[in-house]
């Protein structure tokens, strides 16, 4: 491929992917309520979110969802990377493969067989079950992050720290977590966002009398318009622009 | 100390495992289990066991649907596979410092919420959306062309939003793919299409096979997809899935529907093993062996 063509074919992509992204976080700032034409520059959607009480209270809910889920996934997730990259055990193959297999199951799959499992132990639908369900689909994200890093250590740091008497919890809190800190701050950061963004297993693993951000979101738009949308959809989406900037900036230092 | 070293051990292994059998081995066989049971419509679901929910789904009524979505969901990988092909391709050529930044602005919208995205094509294809309004403004058209609420909206939807998912594994094929083969290739005078067709395709399989995976199996499930963009004719798998969880309350059925896809996901699984074992016996070519 000529480079010309090579960097346009490129070019034309990337823009078809940001320009709807675009026209939303314009839109967020149109006074023209069905956002046919540009009605001058306004913070008033923006204000509705705010003053609205059921969206904010969706909007806290899903912040403490997605903080207790990002955080106890990133907590068994750093362990079980550890795991995997420092012991030999009975069954490990059969744990990869648990982690292989759940990053690749479509998320409705997983949503479904978290309902009749939850059903089956007879846990209520609601804050616990939600945050079930997002530790569980954050989990592999966080092992194969910091597996990943671990990967890149030099092992004789750690074989000779036992040598020297240290006690497994000891490396892992001295040496092990400081080195592995930037993957493991990305694995959270990673994981609040997949959390914070989850439509599908939220949808069927919540509970009536627990409302969150973007189920919220997903009955506004299937009624209609709604310019308040434009404005909580633009905030999420550059929470998560963000974070993921920083998470990937985390990874690559080292580098 | 013995103990210590054993208790941090079998904390580390132990919490993640016991997690991943609870919530992720256990209940997918729970989902097979149950889309064996009978609908209930006090417990939800009962016994005795038989293949009903099976049965039912090659209703005709059904049989379509799946057919609908499984072509819609094609028809998204097939257009991914072939935008996904030539730009990790393109990327590839870049210089190595351009790689990962490139690499970085198409997976970073996967970070961000799909629903919203979704929403955002709604917006832009609408009767009243951008495309529409250009159209009429430059004298094209003088009434609205009906663009969402149709099959190509809902293909394009998924499109949109599952790229990232092709690219990323097409990426990690090529970028592993020794350029070596190439020269000798041309050295034996073969053209740019045969060295595509006899050397890229054939090696960079595995990475074909899990991108199309990783788009197909999800656009099944995306319900939002079909919901905001396709209106209530054009339904995919996962619309119907959520119908019978959670507004008529069939369970057996609604996992039946769930287990076509976990059979559909283990064919692939099966078939992107077959094609890394293949590339590891054919392409060992790469790195330490020469």
């Amino acid at each position: 491929m000529a480079p010309i063509f090579r960097w346009g074919f490129m070019g034309l992509i990337l823009t078809l992917i940001y320009i709807p992204i675009l026209v939303l976080v314009v839109n967020s700032f149109n006074a023209s309520k069905y956002g046919i034409k540009w009605g001058g520059f306004t913070f008033k959607w923006y204000e509705k979110f705010w003053n609205n009480d059921g969206l904010m209270t969706a909007a806290l809910n899903s912040l403490t969802v997605s903080i207790v889920a990002a955080s106890v996934a990133t907590i068994i997730g750093t362990l079980a990377a550890v795991a995997l990259h420092r012991y030999q055990f009975k069954g490990k193959a059969l744990l990869s493969s648990m982690v292989f297999v759940s990053m690749l199951t479509p998320e409705i799959v997983m949503a479904i067989s978290l309902l009749i499992v939850f059903m089956a132990l007879g846990i209520k639908l609601g804050f616990v079950s939600l945050v079930i369900g997002h530790i569980t689909f954050c989990l592999p994200f966080v092992i194969v992050a910091v597996y990943s890093r671990l990967k890149g250590f030099d092992m004789k740091m750690l074989e000779a720290a036992r040598d020297l008497g240290a006690s497994e919890s000891r490396i892992f809190w001295k040496i092990i977590l400081p080195l592995a800190l930037p993957a493991v701050s990305a694995g959270w950061l990673l994981s609040f966002t997949l959390s914070l963004d989850d439509v599908i297993v939220s949808a069927f693993v919540t509970g009536p009398g627990y409302e969150i951000l973007p189920l919220k979101v997903y009955s506004m738009v299937r009624v209609g318009v709604s310019p308040e949308v434009n404005a909580i959809s633009t905030i999420l989406l550059v929470v998560s622009l963000v974070l993921v900037v920083i998470s990937q900036l985390l990874l690559r230092e080292d580098k | 100390m013995k103990t210590n070293v054993g208790q941090f051990r079998f904390w580390a292994i132990g919490l993640a495992s016991v997690w991943l059998t609870l919530f992720v081995f256990f209940p997918n066989l729970l989902v097979i289990f149950t889309s064996f049971l009978t609908r209930d419509p006090q417990a939800t679901v009962s016994l005795p066991i038989n293949a009903d929910s099976y049965i039912r789904t090659l209703d005709f009524l059904y049989l379509k649907v799946l057919w609908d979505s499984l072509r819609m969901s094609l028809l998204a990988m097939i257009v991914c596979l072939f935008i996904g092909y030539p730009f990790a391709m393109a990327i590839v050529s870049l210089p190595k410092r351009w790689q990962p930044v490139i690499l970085f602005l198409v997976i970073l919208p996967f970070w961000t919420n799909s629903l919203v995205r979704t929403y955002a094509i709604q917006f832009i294809l609408g009767n009243q959306g951008i495309i529409n309004k250009s159209l009429i403004g430059l004298g094209l058209i003088d009434k609205p062309l009906q663009l969402l609420y149709t099959q190509f909206a809902v293909i394009l939807g998924l499109c949109y939003i599952l790229l990232p998912f092709m690219v990323l594994p097409l990426y990690s094929a090529l970028e592993k793919l020794d350029v070596r083969l190439h020269h000798a290739a041309r050295d034996l005078g073969a053209g740019p299409l045969s060295r595509f067709w006899h050397i890229t395709v054939p090696l960079t399989s595995p990475g074909i096979v899990a991108g199309c995976l990783m788009v197909l199996l999800p656009a099944m499930g995306m319900f939002y997809i079909s919901d905001l963009l396709g209106g209530a004719k054009n339904l995919l798998l996962g619309n119907v899935i959520k119908t019978q969880f959670l507004h008529t309350r069939d369970w057996p059925f609604g996992s039946a529907f769930s287990v076509i896809l976990i059979v559909l996901l283990g064919f692939m699984l099966w078939l992107y093993f077959r094609a890394s074992r293949f590339v590891s016996k054919q392409g060992g070519l790469n790195g330490s062996d020469f």
